[in-house]
């Protein structure tokens, strides 16, 4: 009954951690590294509350043990804005009014994000494909699917001179 | 989560041997979609976890012209449908792997995981049965080779033995003229389990079925080949009537349970649907015409 | 009131960079229209929600996210019957395992005294709340919560939990309301009398409770009409669906003091109800409300608090419990399945001439259906003399039913909707028509006897009628369009907010509602708009109950129209506080000075709201006003939907191709986050409509207690949801507000089972309308 000691890199920085093997990577994050912002929802993949994008891909952090973790490159909600700047998602969720109870919100902007990174000018039906793993209850989707539009409009504009 | 060991081999030959030492107390990790889901639930009294996603011939992808694709059972559905060559030759996998869960899911999910797991309801194992694959299993003892349809043999239960590993898919080359597709039902539009499914693949010749092969999901104790469905088409014109007696011979075959995913009666009739729909996108791909 | 006076607003009228609204629509239609009859400086204006940084950074703290130095881990022990008599107990294996701190069950609860407490939306019987926290003698659903345990880590404390050995005698169990009222059913509860026609009766039974209201003469209605429709429908229990499971974390201090963090909607709910089942004053109890992944009525009610709590003062050290998604799905919520019967009558003329509607609900293991709501609620939009309206809350083996947006008129108008439909489509009537011809207004009596107000119905109606979506044509096969109307009556209840004005002209607002969807800012705009600053210049803050007066939940559409009502009084204190300041100033009396726009003036002299707040040391301290309201003039509100189907005749699968969501807020203060809640209940009405459902095996038991085979709906299975807010004032509120939250989800499965109806000619009598249901009705038609 051993824990493991896992070396890994979490928003850009080098971490490590010991866990024990039955801990996810969901845990980890919150209950070790108390980087909170990931959430749980349902702890089986069913709702995205808790992506993460891991070494590029998104993932569901309550299906990664906390051990696979070792030499991985892990991006969590805390690493998305950059310095004082939040990101352009962020931005479009605040002024479009994607969130109601905020709890879902980190999920889908860790997984908007994502998408806009392989797909910068994504069709409203590639959004809601994208996303239909991230349930939300609150808002219908209507505007979080409107904000991610618009964060893509405003980004790729940034991008033109 | 009962306590567990967890190993990550990273060759072929310590993960088998991982496997001789802890037998049926270890079961392998590539998703974890399902394994983790059911290690919480206390479904699997496992005590060892070992994580394949390190062995090179579980994570391959390889086409060779001719011979086929060699699919690593670990490798996950993403990976699959962004390969170029699988979208070219393969179209009825990605079918099947870009509707498995949703995009986190396909992050993980494998389909080897997929074929393990043996769910009748496996969206991933009826296009293999259809496309004709072949499992690549191994053991310290050897190796050995277990057709896709013979691989589940009841819900939840596989053909590997205690200290056997899924290595790979063998698909063959697909023939010219030859077309396939996956289709599933279910309620909403993503994230969730099919009501039913059906894999088919068709090779045309000559105006005519040259062949056919059928296989349904989640409406049997295992996904399910429908020999009757295939001798339905082979030898009768590309057209709605050969469709329809193979989509027939599709539903005759079934064998659904009533459950909260539908009704049996609903389930034989998805097969019906299913199976003709399947079909007329199959004869498309292959270059045909329904006329 | 005619159309003409409401103008339509575009939300292309905000500033364009908060709008957060797409380009013209489909036909080049708004997809977000405002029909305004007031405007303000503030109200109604679209700011940035004050806590939305937090929000988007993963910075905001939810009850989960809690971690106090030292705590321990609970788990809770659930019965896997139905309904069961406990033989026993025995936890002694679970406290001898390594790392088990302590386990708890009923035993360790004080006797339930034989009272009424108020759970948040009304009362009910303390032994009842007592009972659903932990089982005692007998086990009334799968899923009730029988004990519970401490532990090092969550993994050890569900380990332990696992090792707790309960003999069950299980007991025939009953899941629906028809088969719990059949003659022969079992009781549940040996010690429950019916209670009918608000009278205690001597009857034991498995019905709570029997209403009845009745107007006029039904019979002689029936008999008058030209087209009698009578119907009966069936709908399944469904669940809130909150994304964030239920948690809870409880320090009972060594000095006697008791502090509960967690999520609820109502801190000052959770504080008193725990109060009463631990026999610990109130003023020993401190709850601080975290912040809330969702709610919707099914965080009201209080599970794991005293529980937390035993097991804190067991150990000494804080515990904290957090549910599991089937932990949610069996032991929390749902909201009642129904049977609901109801007959219509019209004349040619299009005159509704008798209503008549037999409800029965399932409470759940608990009296408390919300079936009186429902059978307030089921014609409230018609105005008919002759009705007659029978309700039966039942109880049931299910988990004990909570509140869920509009609690029971989801259900009655499922079922009234659709025959009121049925009766415009026999007297060859546009349904929006005959629904007008016949609307409540103000001055209409409501089953239950009130008379309305000033309401929106005939507004809402109009809208929907003149909304480019009702005239749009349908573009293929199998596709229908349906409407339907939801009322629901929003409440009052208590508000308390503080002001403190800060020398640098910004305003900290104190206030108890747990901020579900942006109330923090709805509240604050209130308040900027009376003090004539910016909404950015009030900073809210939602408090802990020994930091703020009493506070009512956030629940029944209330925290926007009577917090905010708090705020605009205190507010309103501070202008009045400030013109003494600025009269001191300029030696002038107060009445002598005017305020405009935050902008005081006398005889020439004029400052500014910030300048006067500079000098606030100077003028005589600090500034600072506290209201409390317990407002009368709740104003109901009325909501309509328009939507379009394609049904697959093959599969029974329904497509959603367009919805249109009308209802009258009365005032939208921040029409962003009116559209949201308008959006949110759609959407929740949809999943209720066609997939949802508690899918209950022969056992009693929920087979599908996941977010995979309970189905909620994804992104992919949405349309936009196109709003069109209607403000009809509400004479009783300062801005004219009636509430928004929830009168949105009552509409939509009717609505789409009458496109469904339109498109297929299937009469859908049963929610929810899954594939599998709608094929059985399209193969069998």
């Amino acid at each position: 009954m051993q824990s493991i000691h896992v070396r890994t890199k979490i928003n850009g920085q080098a971490a490590e951690f010991l866990c024990e093997p039955r801990q996810s990577l969901l845990e980890v994050l919150r209950d070790v590294l108390r980087l909170t912002g990931t959430k749980e929802g349902c702890n089986d993949g069913n709702c995205g509350a808790c992506t993460v994008e891991m070494d590029g891909r998104i993932v569901p952090a309550c299906l990664v043990l906390g051990a696979e973790a070792e030499g991985a490159d892990i991006l969590t909600i805390e690493g998305i804005a950059e310095g004082s700047a939040l990101h352009e998602l962020q931005n479009a969720f605040l002024e479009g009014a994607a969130l109601q109870c905020g709890v879902c919100t980190p999920g889908f902007i860790v997984a908007s994000k994502a998408l806009l990174d392989s797909n910068p000018d994504p069709s409203e039906e590639e959004i809601r494909f994208w996303l239909a793993n991230n349930l939300c209850r609150c808002t219908g989707y209507d505007k979080i699917v409107r904000s991610v539009q618009a964060a893509a409009e405003r980004m790729q504009q940034e991008a033109t001179p | 989560m009962h306590w567990i060991d967890y190993y990550r081999p990273s060759t072929l030959e310590a993960c088998l041997e991982a496997f001789a030492e802890h037998g049926a107390s270890a079961r392998a990790l590539a998703g974890g979609t399902d394994l983790l889901v059911q290690m919480r639930a206390g479904r699997l009294a496992n005590n060892v976890v070992v994580d394949v996603k390190a062995v090179p011939e579980l994570n391959e992808i390889r086409y060779e012209p001719g011979i086929g694709l060699t699919l690593g059972a670990a490798v996950p559905c993403y990976r699959i449908y962004g390969d170029p060559t699988v979208q070219r030759e393969y179209p009825a996998l990605i079918d099947s792997v870009s509707m498995i869960g949703g995009t986190q899911i396909q992050g993980r999910a494998s389909v080897g995981g997929n074929l393990c797991n043996a769910s009748p309801s496996a969206d991933a194992v009826p296009p293999l049965i259809a496309l004709g694959a072949t499992c690549r299993v191994a053991s310290v003892a050897g190796e050995r080779e277990i057709p896709a349809e013979d691989f589940c043999t009841a819900p939840g239960t596989n053909a590997l033995g205690e200290r056997e590993v899924l290595v790979s898919l063998n698909l063959p080359a697909p023939s010219p003229d030859s077309g396939a597709c996956y289709l599933r039902f279910i309620p909403r539009n993503e994230m969730d389990i099919a009501v039913a499914g059906a894999g088919v693949s068709v090779r045309l010749a000559n105006g005519c079925f040259d062949s056919g092969r059928v296989a349904l999901a989640a409406v049997a104790a295992t996904p399910l080949l429908v020999p009757a469905a295939g001798a339905a088409l082979s030898g009768q014109p590309v057209g709605r009537s050969a469709i329809a007696a193979a989509a027939a011979a599709a539903k005759a075959a079934a064998r659904p349970i009533s459950d909260m995913r539908g009704t049996a009666e609903y389930r034989s009739n998805l097969c019906e649907v299913l199976t003709r729909r399947a079909l007329e996108k199959a004869v498309e791909r292959a270059g045909g015409t329904l006329g | 009131m005619s159309t003409s006076t409401l103008k339509p607003t575009s939300t292309s009228a905000a500033p364009a960079d908060r709008s957060g609204n797409g380009a013209p629509h489909r036909d080049g239609y708004e997809p977000n229209m405002v029909l305004a009859t007031q405007t303000f400086d503030v109200v109604g204006t679209r700011p940035v929600r004050h806590d939305g940084a937090d929000k988007v950074t993963g910075r905001a703290l939810y009850g989960a996210d809690l971690a106090l130095a030292g705590t321990l881990h609970g788990a809770i022990l659930r019965s896997p019957h139905a309904h069961a008599r406990i033989r026993s107990v025995d936890t002694s294996k679970a406290e001898q395992m390594d790392g088990v701190y302590a386990v708890v069950t009923a035993d360790d609860l004080p006797e339930a005294e034989d009272k009424l407490v108020d759970v948040g939306e009304g009362d009910t019987r303390l032994s009842y709340v007592h009972g659903n926290v932990l089982a005692k003698g007998k086990v009334l659903y799968q899923g009730h919560a029988v004990a519970a345990v401490a532990a090092r880590n969550q993994h050890v404390a569900l380990e332990a939990a696992d090792a707790i050995a309960v003999d069950y005698e299980p007991l025939p169990s009953y899941m629906t309301a028809p088969e719990a009222m059949a003659a022969d059913a079992e009781l549940l509860h040996s010690d429950l009398r019916m209670k009918e026609f608000g009278e205690q009766t001597d009857k034991p039974s498995n019905v709570a409770e029997h209403f009845h209201w009745t107007a006029g003469d039904v019979a002689e209605g029936f008999a008058g009409s030209d087209v009698v429709v009578e119907r009966t429908f069936d709908t399944s229990t469904v669940h809130q669906g909150y994304i964030e499971p239920h948690n809870v974390t409880a320090l009972w201090n060594h000095d006697g003091r008791l502090h509960i963090w967690c999520s609820t909607q109502g801190a000052f709910v959770v504080r008193d109800v725990t109060s009463k089942i631990l026999e610990v004053p109130v003023s020993n109890i401190k709850v601080t409300p975290m912040e809330i992944g969702g709610g919707f009525g099914g965080k009201i009610p209080v599970y794991m608090e005293p529980v937390a709590a035993l097991l804190s003062r067991k150990t000494g050290r804080p515990v904290k419990i957090v549910m599991s998604r089937e932990d949610v799905f069996t032991g929390t919520g749902p909201t009642p399945g129904s049977h609901v019967r109801v007959k219509v009558g019209a004349t040619t003329d299009g005159k509704i001439q008798a209503l008549e509607a037999t409800l029965a609900y399932e409470a759940g293991a608990y009296p408390g259906s919300f079936v009186a709501p429902g059978g307030m609620c089921v014609f409230a939009a018609y105005d008919c003399a002759n009705l007659s309206v029978d309700c039966y809350d039942v109880v049931v083996n299910k988990p004990s039913s909570a509140a869920y947006r509009a609690p029971g008129a989801t259900q009655a108008a499922f079922a009234a909707e659709q025959v009121i439909d049925e009766v415009a489509s026999k007297l060859g009537l546009d349904p929006v028509d005959f629904r007008l011809r016949n609307a409540a207004t103000e001055g209409t009596r409501r089953a239950d006897g009130p008379k309305f107000r000033r309401i929106g119905c005939e507004e809402v109606l109009h809208a929907v009628r003149d909304h480019p979506h009702y005239a749009a044509p349908l573009t293929g096969p199998n596709q229908g369009r349906g409407v339907a109307v939801g009322f629901w009556f929003n409440v009052g209840l208590e508000s308390s907010c503080t002001l403190n004005v800060n020398t640098d002209g910004t305003v900290h607002l104190v206030e108890g509602s747990t901020d579900i969807g942006g109330t923090r800012t709805s509240i604050a705009m209130q308040a900027a708009e009376v003090l004539g600053i910016a909404a950015e210049e009030i900073l809210p803050e939602v408090v802990d109950t020994d930091s703020v007066g009493f506070t009512s939940v956030t629940g029944g559409s209330r925290t926007t129209f009577a917090t905010g009502w708090a705020a605009h009084d205190a507010a309103q204190k501070i202008v009045a506080e400030m013109r003494a300041r600025a009269a001191k100033l300029w030696s002038v009396e107060a009445d002598q000075v005017q305020h405009a726009k935050g902008v005081y003036s006398s005889n020439g002299n004029s400052i500014v709201f910030c300048d006067l707040a500079a000098m606030s040391s100077k003028t005589g301290g600090p500034v600072s006003a506290t209201a409390t309201v317990k407002p009368r003039g709740v104003g109901g509100s009325f909501s309509a939907n328009i939507v379009d189907v394609e049904v697959d005749p093959e599969t029974g699968k329904v497509e959603i191709l367009r919805f249109t969501a009308v209802q009258d807020v009365g005032k939208a203060v921040h029409p962003s986050y009116v559209e949201g809640q308008m959006q949110g209940g759609s959407v929740q009405g949809i999943g209720w409509a066609l997939n949802e459902e508690y899918f209950m095996g022969a056992d009693g038991t929920m087979k599908n207690s996941s977010l995979l085979d309970y189905r909620m709906p994804t992104t992919l299975d949405l349309p936009m949801i196109d709003t069109c807010i209607v403000e009809v004032a509400n004479p009783g509120h300062p801005f004219g507000v009636r509430g928004v939250g929830e009168a949105n989800i009552v509409p939509p499965p009717a609505a789409i089972a009458n496109a469904i109806h339109r498109a297929v000619g299937a009469r859908m009598q049963r929610l929810p309308m899954s594939p599998p249901a709608v094929w059985a009705e399209v193969a069998g038609s």
